[in-house]
């Protein structure tokens, strides 16, 4: 078995590693590696061919390949290890990785510092526990994004498509555009669960029938899919008996959500924040093993990729400078805590001390769309509160960001958790 | 060999002559031709699905039963008890996960316990070894988490789980290593018959001719038994049942748990199958549709129902898969005909030369049927010799069944050296379970080959884990169409018209 010495180990070559790799470099580890299974770096984006990236960091309108390719060029430029159609087996807390590649064959690395940038998966059927046959023609979103955009093949003609999040809202558009026909875009919720842009570019230019508080309840056809049973629900999501409508249709595409791939981060005994589903981490995107780092929807799971190469930036400047120097243990990290109205925050600890280089910024999403203005609160478990904004409105779907200002750094000498409260403001 | 399904039928005349054809290769049939490759024979196995194991053996709890459950003096009986015991045996010998978790029934209520020490009376008369009674404290010191209102429980250490598909794939590649033919994607239409003699069969590949027939053609085991020409109104009458499969990191119990049976079925357990998923099920409802495997609302409402039963603390959230399988429920024993003297719903496992010759006729073979096939394959192997076939042992019989090597299961160094003997076993297709191109690529050339993406699945595990699927299956798509031959369109998840693909995307075409 080969072995091999490295400076820093990025594992997934997706926006978030892309980044990760190009700032570590700038800050001043010598010896970078990119690793990825897929055999081209850019990750998930390969299969977005849509436009819609970059808005954020580029200003700019950019495909998915687009913006993989802007990256691509400067981890090129940066002199960046690059290790393609090569997948981590295994990560150990002394931060060695076993991989595995056709051409390599299987090759220990011992690295200084870690990023893990392996990105999420879709949630399956099975996770959702739809009755019926088990026939071929169900996909979920991300796997018929592949057969179409990379593979070439539509999987069918007549889709149902359960979920309106981004990447079902999306697809419903890209398999209408190659002749297909969406019956029906169902979603179990009494509201959207993707952005309003994809709204309005994908459902409504293209005339396609949405339903609120639906949802699948039985799947037909022996062999393969013909029919697809839909019913509304009540407040409790609870199937109504009597309004069931079967729709014909050869595919069922599933949008039903996205799950953090955290199994390597668990194998190196990295915690797991289960309202997020990603690994605990602190201002500069460390876990709780020293020197292993994290960032994307490895972390939590972003709606807009600008945040996951900014995010991929800090943990790559973080693991860079780890790797240069060990880093001396901060003294004290204070605990972020979701409060009213709050889904989850990220991170989850921040080191007050890291405010004397800057403010530092935390993101989080709302349990319930509110389409009024909202305040904003940080208090702390003195009943303090240190901070406050407003906004115009909050929804899940999309992330928050709001900043912790330098100016607070003297209010927080005795504070050991800071909540954020949401609450919407009467007579605003 | 697995391209040749693919290939028009060689139309010239075939060898096609065996001593023996076994119909249909559930667990029966796969059993069945391994225990008669230990003899000098031509045997050939049918099967109308593209890979063994489809019908209800793909579906069903995999509890290698004790034997205290069926009448005392019927085939259940004896057949249960003897394959139980031939286990060990044969599950180390095929390298098949078997284990011997213990089995119980549980009493709930007062009126339960009467019917447990009734149990207890029919196991020691079938010759169940070391059953015995606990009282509620020692129950719940060995599984805590059940019911614990519960009264006593029986206990049976022999009874285990087995993977019913891992075993019927195993017998089947170690009868085919032995040389029994088998052939796939080929349906049994009629039988062949001269005046009171079967002499083969007619299928959708041509005629085969043998000296004898063997019929576990399981659901259709009553069809088959028509066109032999036996007389009788024995039917069989699918008995769908339901189940749940949780998270293998969710484990509150860690043995087969019965509620206590009423008089037609087990009830709905609990148990943990030989890869550590918690399942529970199944449920027993009658359908008149033979394929019919689906799963509904009520139906798992009521396994739900069952199971917190017995384990009222079940967490729902852990569930990944829910699936159905349908038991072959025959009607012997309760009408007026040839088989009104045998205990009702009994095996039939007969050679009723009465009427037919040449025909061994195994059927209504329901549970214990899997715990039962040991037991009956030996029983085949003796009728036959005492209806007059010449059986002489092969020498170079190898009982040994050695699996294609599993990657993930191998220590670092070895998958190192594997990786450099075969630069295919280096490229993970299947994420999750760690499955790689190179096992896919065996399975498919594989001498009983894997003709599908479910066929991979049932013998690598791939799609099985966290993912389901998602990741791997635009990957075994792709190397599916290259490995057979065939365009991606064709490639399926398990035969017939279950197509992945429907055409290519309008770039594709543009460019062509
Ligand atoms: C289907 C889909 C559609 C989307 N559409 C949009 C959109 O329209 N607009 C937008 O702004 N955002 C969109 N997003 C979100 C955005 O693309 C993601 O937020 C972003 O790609 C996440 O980047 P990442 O680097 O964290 O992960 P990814 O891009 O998923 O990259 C992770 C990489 O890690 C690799 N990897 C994982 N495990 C291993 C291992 N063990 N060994 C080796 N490699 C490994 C994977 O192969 C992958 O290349 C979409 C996301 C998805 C899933
Ligand atoms: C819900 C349920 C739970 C069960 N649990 C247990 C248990 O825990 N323990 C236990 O011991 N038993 C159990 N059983 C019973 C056990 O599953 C069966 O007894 C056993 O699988 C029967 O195997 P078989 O080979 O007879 O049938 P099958 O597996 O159905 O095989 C018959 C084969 O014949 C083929 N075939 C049919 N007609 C033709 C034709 N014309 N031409 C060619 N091929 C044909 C079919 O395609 C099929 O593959 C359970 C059954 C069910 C339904």
């Amino acid at each position: 078995m080969r072995e091999k010495a490295i400076d820093v180990a990025i594992i997934g070559s997706g926006p978030a590693g892309m980044a990760a790799a190009i700032s570590a470099k700038q800050a001043g580890a010598e010896d970078v590696l990119l690793i990825d299974r897929e055999i081209e770096e850019g990750g998930i984006l390969n299969q977005c061919i849509h436009n819609g990236f970059g808005t954020q960091i580029f200003r700019k309108d950019l495909t998915g390949p687009e913006y993989v390719h802007f990256f691509a060029e400067k981890v090129m430029a940066s002199n960046v290890k690059v290790w393609n159609d090569t997948m981590v087996l295994e990560l150990t807390p002394e931060r060695e990785i076993y991989a595995i590649s056709p051409e390599r064959g299987m090759v220990k690395i011992k690295a200084r510092s870690v990023v893990l940038a392996m990105g999420c998966r879709e949630r399956p059927r099975g996770a959702i526990n739809i009755p019926g046959d088990r026939p071929s023609g169900v996909y979920t979103a991300g796997t018929v994004q592949r057969l179409i955009n990379i593979e070439g093949y539509m999987p069918g003609e007549r889709f149902v498509i359960l979920g309106s999040g981004d990447i079902g809202m999306i697809m419903a558009r890209r398999v209408t555009l190659e002749g297909g026909r969406v019956e029906r875009v169902v979603e179990i919720l009494p509201y959207l669960s993707g952005l309003r842009r994809n709204y309005s570019q994908c459902i409504v230019d293209y005339n396609i029938p949405l339903q609120l508080s639906h949802t699948v309840v039985r799947i037909n056809g022996r062999k393969h899919l013909e029919s697809v049973t839909i019913a509304k629900v009540d407040e409790k999501r609870k199937p109504i008996a009597g309004t069931e409508e079967t729709i014909p249709a050869d595919t069922l595409i599933l949008s039903v959500g996205l799950i953090p791939e955290n199994e390597l981060s668990k194998q190196a005994g990295v915690l797991i924040d289960p309202l997020t589903g990603g690994p605990y981490v602190d201002e500069s995107m460390q876990t709780n093993i020293p020197g292993i780092f994290a960032a994307g929807n490895v972390v939590h799971v972003y709606d807009l990729v600008d945040w996951v190469s900014k995010a991929g930036e800090l943990a790559g400047r973080s693991a860079g400078k780890y790797a240069v120097k060990h880093k001396e243990e901060s003294r004290r990290k204070i605990r972020l805590l979701p409060g009213k109205n709050v889904h989850h925050i990220v991170p989850q600890f921040f080191d007050p001390l890291s405010l004397e280089e800057g403010e530092q910024k935390i993101q989080f999403r709302v349990t319930k769309p509110f389409e009024t203005t909202v305040k904003v609160s940080m208090i702390g478990n003195n009943n303090k509160k240190v901070k406050e904004r407003i906004l115009r409105y909050a929804r899940p779907s999309e992330m928050i960001e709001i900043n912790i200002p330098q100016s607070i750094i003297g209010s927080l000498s005795r504070v050991k958790t800071l909540s954020i409260d949401v609450e919407e403001v009467k007579n605003a | 060999m697995s391209l040749a399904y693919y290939k028009e039928e060689n139309k010239d005349m075939q060898k096609n002559e065996y001593d023996v054809i076994i119909i249909g290769a559930g667990v029966e049939g796969c059993m069945i031709a391994r225990e008669l490759s230990r003899y000098k024979l031509r045997i050939l196995l049918i099967e109308k699905n593209d890979d063994v194991a489809t019908g209800t053996t793909k579906a069903n709890t995999g509890i290698v039963h004790a034997g205290y459950n069926a009448a005392v003096g019927s085939n259940k009986a004896s057949m249960n008890v003897r394959g139980n015991a031939l286990f060990d045996t044969i599950a180390s010998e095929l390298n098949v996960p078997f284990e011997r978790i213990g089995d119980y029934v549980v009493a709930l209520t007062d009126e339960d316990i009467p019917k447990i020490e009734a149990l207890l009376d029919k196991g020691k008369k079938n010759g169940v070894p070391g059953i015995e009674i606990l009282s509620k404290e020692e129950m719940l010191r060995r599984e805590p988490n059940l019911n614990p209102n519960l009264k006593l429980a029986l206990y049976a250490p022999t009874g285990g789980m087995v993977d019913p598909i891992g075993l019927s794939i195993a017998a089947a590649e170690n009868a085919i290593d032995n040389g029994v033919e088998i052939k796939l994607l080929t349906e049994v239409k009629n039988l062949l018959k001269k005046g009171k003699r079967i002499v083969g069969v007619e299928t959708n590949r041509g005629n085969f001719y043998g000296k004898w027939i063997i019929n576990s053609a399981g659901l259709y085991s009553d069809v088959i038994m028509k066109w032999a020409g036996i007389e009788s109104d024995f039917k069989i009458t699918p008995r769908k049942g339901e189940y749940f499969i949780f998270d293998p990191s969710y484990k509150p119990i860690h043995s087969i748990l019965f509620p206590t049976p009423t008089p037609t079925t087990k009830g709905i357990l609990v148990t943990i199958t030989t890869y550590g998923n918690i399942g529970i099920g199944p449920n027993d409802e009658e359908t008149e549709d033979k394929e019919d495997k689906s799963t509904t609302y009520p139906g798992l409402k009521e396994v739900m129902d069952g199971g917190k039963r017995l384990v009222p603390s079940l967490n729902m959230k852990y569930i990944i898969k829910e699936f159905a399988g349908l038991r072959a429920r025959g009607n012997a024993g309760l009408m007026h005909d040839r088989y009104s003297s045998m205990i009702p719903r009994d095996f039939i496992m007969e050679v009723p030369d009465d009427v037919v010759e040449g025909f061994v006729n195994l059927a209504g073979i329901e549970s214990p049927g899997l715990a039962a096939s040991p037991g009956i394959a030996e029983w085949v192997v003796n009728a036959l010799k005492e209806h007059g076939l010449k059986m002489e042992k092969k020498k170079d019989f190898n009982p040994i069944r050695t699996p294609i090597p599993s990657f993930a299961s191998l220590s670092r160094e070895e998958q190192a050296r594997l990786i450099e003997k075969d630069p295919r076993f280096g490229r993970i297709v299947c994420r999750c379970e760690n499955v790689t191109e190179g096992e896919i690529v065996r399975a498919i050339h594989a001498p009983l080959p894997a003709l599908s993406y479910d066929a991979l699945k049932r013998r690598l595990h791939i799609g099985m884990g966290r993912c389901q699927g998602g990741f791997d299956t635009p990957r075994t798509i792709e190397i599916l169409s290259r490995e057979l031959g065939i365009p991606p369109v064709k490639v399926t998840k398990n035969g017939d018209d279950s197509f992945f693909l429907k055409r290519e995307t309008k770039s594709v075409e543009a460019k062509k």
